[in-house]
């Protein structure tokens, strides 16, 4: 055994930042304009999209034709990670399912993430008062609205003023057109009564107006693979690589943070990590730390950092971090529309981002669950990827032939040819996701007895579905259904019932998981208070999905992008008003 | 027309070409310090790989052939019978699927048993019909024992285990073949490069009897 030593950095930072996504690249980019130093850590690998990007690639210049075997989304697809992560495990508890994604990356998930940038509502930060199924936010919606306008003007959204009333309009680029499918949904879904608008997405459909480092978009549809023009967002060449073009911030990648370490008065003083590249220990000296690693990952290293002042860990003497972990209901539904076989060729790539939505509009005193769902929408002549063409021989007997004849599904030979052509570009997807409810008994802990490669205490899950969410899917099922029935389409998928929880994901499944940390007014049910800052260690913030309360039925990156840079600016603030 | 006039021409912004053309040119550093050979990894571009990718692909590729010669010769047969030559694109050996097929059970091994176990299941059904192996049994033969394994629906219950072999080797053929050059050109997929998206054509519009939307960039 040789010598086993911390290395500590001499240098001290204004600003420790543990994580690249969208919470981290925000923070560093509002801290580091203002000229603030700051050091940001990320577990991963440095990623530049111009560079590293898979776009424009061919299916046959990856050998496993896109095929998922190393990375979960496939071979093209921009997230370092996934699912499992070798030498890094978790762990549930009980009976309980979760699934937890993670993406070590600079930028982390926003890489491959699917653009589709959606405002919370007025009610979804005041669900107490709204219908009482939801715990209130500290803060209302308009106090955060200066902030999702200000992030729709610094990274660019499209989409169409709508008027709802909790689906807030933003600051819009002109959304994109939409394919033949999708105008066969919005014509089907008009019959359902089912209210469907335009996309709402962070890609560039028009040059960003004064900002002259990022192309916009090309069509391709391959957001996932992240743009190498950056014409869509991606914390990496969105935020962090400007960011350091001030000379302000610097990036250490593949730095694993095993904790945050406190000095005697309480206070974070930095942070400890192991670099994966040569496994030694390293301590960083900041004046402030701001946690960005993901809700889970931020709950992970708070949890961790037990301290003499912080016996039960950093921020956490209400014993709330890692309670209220919620991920959005996710259900789906597929099928092909017999009226687009054989369809006409041309280029529908259009955008890697919703085309078309269908918000949460319906009255819910009718209904026998709170809150509810949006609808995102697939289908059309993609690009072939592995796994092609294998629902055609489960299909091509549900429709008459060439001939006008029925036939056996299945086949070979000349006539399997010629049906993988016919229903080529006639399939289409619903997926659902909705608002479930964050609850106390849903958490994330430390598992006492298992630790990852790097020796540190990892994750234990404890998360169960309850009626609310397994009716609201339910009633995704049905309307699924109905849309489907209007515009004259076949379903494919297997019918979900009472024993599947009527096709409702696993939790994790959709990776919006967040409120390991959530915020609020009182010591002693929150983390932090509502400018996301620790009441247990004012120089302690966390700026990714820890924070929210309560997610509404939206996507969670742009208020997590908004939060971010609201705690930036009070940082500013408070900085300047020397009280941290 | 040079290729920034031609990305002009297709209403790319200058700054979006320009930063594209950057792109393309700059690619992956390692990757171009070290230019892969195609010995070592195929026809795999290396593109952002992680190294633990990058190094499971050239063992992937060190490694031999998971099927025997006959096993090789049997699978070029059936993806042949599954995607023949016809009038508009050719067949699966024209697509080299059986190089796909052969690197894809290496790197998902859960393929290696049924494929292994179905290709000697449709050897010794053939042995005792026509006493030959597939491969030797002449085409009517062959027809007729793909008869009964390919319609799920009407599959008798003791060819069973074959016809869940012939679906997954058919949807390994399907991806092989549609994922190629030649397949994506049977398909008639023209995207996969940068453009612009103005909405359906004005002909498909009407030909599904369709109003053009009011809104779009």
């Amino acid at each position: 055994m040789g010598d086993f030593q911390i290395k500590k950095s001499a240098e001290k930072y204004d600003v420790i930042i543990v994580g690249s996504g969208a919470g981290g690249g925000m923070a560093g980019y509002v801290l580091a304009n203002a000229g603030v130093k700051v050091l940001m850590l990320e577990a991963g690998p440095f990623f530049d999209p111009a560079k590293d990007s898979k776009q424009l690639l061919w299916p046959w210049q990856s050998p496993r034709r896109g095929a998922s075997t190393t990375r979960a989304f496939g071979d093209f697809d921009a997230a370092y990670g996934g699912w499992q992560i070798d030498g890094e495990p978790y762990t549930l508890k009980d009976d309980t399912e979760f699934t937890w994604f993670r993406a070590h990356m600079l930028g982390g998930r926003t890489n491959h993430w699917g653009r589709i940038s959606l405002r919370m509502g007025p009610h979804d930060f005041k669900g107490k008062s709204f219908d009482g199924a939801t715990d209130d936010w500290p803060i209302t919606y308009d106090e955060v609205k200066p902030y999702y306008d200000k992030v729709d003007r610094l990274i660019g959204v499209y989409g169409t003023a709508e008027g709802l009333e909790n689906d807030p309009d933003g600051i819009f680029l002109p959304p994109p057109k939409p394919r033949l499918n999708e105008m066969f949904i919005m014509e089907g879904a008009k019959k359902a009564g089912v209210k469907v608008i335009p996309g709402r997405g962070s890609v560039l459909t028009k040059p960003l107006p004064g900002n002259t480092n990022r192309g916009s978009c090309f069509f391709c549809g391959q957001c996932g693979r992240s743009c190498k023009a950056y014409a869509d967002f991606s914390s990496s060449s969105c935020l962090v690589i400007p960011a350091m073009k001030t000379g302000n911030l610097k990036v250490i990648p593949n730095a694993m943070v095993r904790e945050v370490v406190v000095g005697k008065d309480g206070l974070a003083k930095g942070v400890s990590y192991v670099n994966k590249e040569d496994l030694m220990e390293y301590q960083v000296e900041g004046g402030i730390v701001i946690l960005a690693a993901s809700a889970c990952g931020s709950a992970r290293i708070l949890l961790n950092s037990k301290s003499p002042t912080h016996p039960n860990g950093l921020a956490n003497s209400s014993g709330i971090v890692g309670k209220y972990l919620h991920d959005s209901t996710g259900g789906g539904m597929s099928g092909f529309l017999p009226q687009l076989m054989d369809r006409k060729r041309y280029n529908e790539d259009g955008v890697g981002s919703a085309q078309i939505l269908a918000p949460w509009v319906l009255d819910n005193r009718k209904l026998d669950f709170p809150r509810g769902y949006h609808i995102e929408f697939g289908g059309g002549m993609r690009m072939p990827s592995y796994g092609f063409g294998g629902g055609v021989p489960r299909i091509n007997g549900m429709v008459p032939g060439r001939d006008g004849k029925m036939k056996d599904g299945g086949g070979f030979g000349k006539s399997l040819k010629d049906d993988y052509r016919r229903f080529y570009g006639a399939n289409v997807g619903m997926a659902g996701r909705g608002m479930a409810i964050a609850r106390e008994t849903n958490y994330c802990e430390i598992d006492p007895k298992v630790v990852d490669k790097y020796g540190i205490p990892v994750l234990r899950f404890n998360y169960k579905w309850t009626d609310a969410e397994i009716k609201q899917a339910k009633h995704m099922q049905e309307t699924f259904e109905s849309i489907m029935h209007a515009m004259g389409a076949i379903v494919t998928s297997r019918a979900k019932g009472k024993e599947d929880n009527y096709g409702l994901h696993t939790p994790g499944d959709i990776i919006h998981e967040v409120g390991t940390a959530r915020m609020g007014d009182d010591p002693k049910t929150s983390a932090l208070n509502k400018w996301c800052q620790a009441h247990d260690c004012k120089n302690l913030f966390v700026t990714d999905g820890a924070p929210f309360v309560q997610q509404g039925d939206k996507n969670p990156t742009w208020t997590i992008l908004a939060l971010s840079m609201r705690t930036a600016e009070y940082i500013l603030d408070q900085k300047q008003k020397k009280n941290i | 027309m040079n290729r920034r006039q031609s990305l002009k021409a297709i209403g790319l912004s200058t700054v979006s070409a320009g930063v594209l053309l950057e792109a393309c040119k700059t690619g992956n550093d390692k990757a171009v310090a070290a230019v892969p050979s195609k010995e070592e990894y195929g026809d795999a571009d290396l593109t952002g790989l992680e190294d633990f990718e990058k190094e499971r692909l050239k063992e992937l590729h060190k490694r031999p052939s998971f099927f025997n010669d006959h096993e090789r010769q049997t699978l070029i047969v059936l993806g042949d019978l599954i995607i023949p030559k016809d009038d508009v694109s050719g067949s699966a050996s024209d697509a080299k699927v059986i190089d796909f097929i052969d690197f894809i059970v290496k790197d998902i091994p859960d393929h290696q048993v049924p494929l292994r176990g179905g290709l000697k299941w449709l050897d010794l059904q053939c042995l005792n019909r026509y006493g030959h192996s597939f491969v030797g049994s002449n085409e009517n033969q062959q027809l007729e024992i793909l008869e009964e394994i390919a319609y799920p629906a009407k599959v008798k219950p003791e060819m069973q285990q074959g016809a869940v072999f012939f679906d997954r080797l058919r949807n390994l053929v399907a991806t092989g073949f549609y994922t190629s050059q030649i397949g994506i050109k049977d398909l008639g997929y023209v995207g996969n490069v940068p453009g612009k998206w103005d909405g359906v054509p004005a002909d498909v519009l009407a030909q599904y009897n369709l109003s053009p939307v009011s809104y779009g960039v």
